[in-house]
C-alpha cells in the first residue's frame, strides 16, 4: 500500500509511469503494424498482377 | 569506410540488417528499462524536498531527452538526404517523426504530472523551457502534416527536409532555455559543472533509463525504416522476390 500510495503522490507517480508504458506500447504496435501492412499491400498488387498476366 | 556507408545505405542491404539488429537493440533496452523503474519506484530513497513525487524524473527525463535526440536525428538525416540525395536517410528523417512526436508528448505529460504538486500548475505558459516543448510538438505535427500533404514521396522528402532542418534551431533552445532565461524547471540535472545536482544513489536508475530508452528507441525505429523502405521500394525486383520468397515476412 505503502508503494502505491509513494506518500500522497501515487496518483501523479503511477499515471506517469502507465502512460510511458501505454506509449511504448503504442509505438511497438504501430511500428509493427506499419511494416504488416505495407507488406500486405505489395503482396495484394503482386498477386493482382499475376491474375492479370 | 565509405564502402562500408555505401553499403549500409542499400535498402535490401539495410532491411536484412535492421531486421537482424532489432533483437540486440530490444534485449537491453527492456533489461535497462525494468531495472531503472524497479529501482527508481521502489529501491532509491525520496527527495528531500520533493518526496515520491521526485520519482516522476526516470520517465521525464529519458522521454524529454529522447524528444531533443529523436529531432537531431531527423533533421540531420533529413539534411543529408537533401543533400546526399541518400533515399534511406529521408526513409530515417520520415519514421522517426512519429516517434518523437509520442516521446515529446510523453515529457510534456509527464512535466505537466510533475509540474501540477510541484509548481502549482499543470502547464505554466511563462515558462520557456515548457514553451519550446510544446513548440518541438507542432514541429513534429507540421513535419508529418506537410510529408502527409504531398503525394510525391520525391516532393515531400524535400519540403519536409527544409522544414525539419529550420526547426532544428529550436532543440538548443529548449536545453539552454533554463539558462538564458528565467525559468521555474529546473537547470540540468546529471551532465554539469561540479557533478549531478542529485543524491549519488539516485543516478544509476537514471542512467540505466536514459540508455534503456535510447535502446528501445531504436527498435521502434529501426522496424519503421524497415516499413518505410518497403514502401519506398515496392516496385523494385527485390522487393518482389523477398515478397514472394517463404521467408518473406520477418
Amino acid at each position: 500500500m505503502e508503494a502505491l500510495s509513494m506518500g500522497g503522490y501515487g496518483a501523479y507517480v503511477w499515471s506517469c509511469y502507465g502512460l510511458t508504458a501505454v506509449v511504448m506500447i503504442i509505438c511497438e504496435w504501430r511500428a509493427r503494424a506499419r511494416h504488416r501492412q505495407v507488406y500486405r499491400d505489395i503482396e495484394v498488387r503482386i498477386k493482382a498482377l499475376g491474375d492479370t498476366q | 569506410m565509405w564502402k562500408f556507408l555505401h553499403r549500409l545505405a542499400s535498402p535490401p542491404h539495410f532491411y536484412a540488417l535492421a531486421a537482424r539488429m532489432i533483437p540486440w537493440f530490444a534485449i537491453p533496452g527492456l533489461l535497462l528499462i525494468a531495472y531503472g523503474a524497479y529501482a527508481g519506484l521502489f529501491v532509491v530513497p525520496m527527495d528531500y524536498q520533493q518526496g515520491d513525487a521526485f520519482r516522476i524524473i526516470y520517465v521525464h527525463v529519458p522521454a524529454a531527452y529522447l524528444s531533443m535526440m529523436t529531432y537531431m536525428v531527423m533533421a540531420i538525416s533529413a539534411g543529408i538526404g537533401l543533400i546526399w540525395r541518400i533515399k534511406l536517410s529521408h526513409a530515417v528523417a520520415a519514421a522517426a517523426a512519429p516517434i518523437g512526436a509520442w516521446f515529446t508528448f510523453l515529457a510534456l505529460f509527464t512535466g505537466a504530472v510533475w509540474g501540477k504538486p510541484m509548481w502549482g500548475g499543470w502547464v505554466i505558459w511563462s515558462d520557456p523551457r515548457v514553451v519550446s516543448e510544446w513548440i518541438l510538438l507542432l514541429l513534429y505535427i507540421g513535419y508529418m502534416a506537410l510529408r502527409g500533404a504531398i503525394e510525391d514521396t520525391a516532393k515531400a522528402d524535400r519540403a519536409s527536409a527544409v522544414l525539419a532542418m529550420v526547426g532544428a534551431v529550436n532543440v538548443p533552445i529548449i536545453h539552454f532555455s533554463v539558462e538564458w532565461w528565467t525559468s521555474v524547471h529546473q537547470g540540468a540535472t546529471l551532465i554539469r559543472k561540479g557533478g549531478p545536482a542529485m543524491d549519488p544513489a539516485m543516478v544509476p536508475p537514471l542512467i540505466a533509463m536514459i540508455f534503456g530508452f535510447s535502446f528501445i528507441f531504436a527498435v521502434f525505429l529501426l522496424r519503421r525504416v524497415r516499413a518505410e523502405v518497403l514502401f519506398r521500394e515496392r516496385r523494385t525486383r527485390w522487393v518482389k522476390e523477398l515478397v514472394m520468397s517463404p521467408e518473406g515476412q520477418t
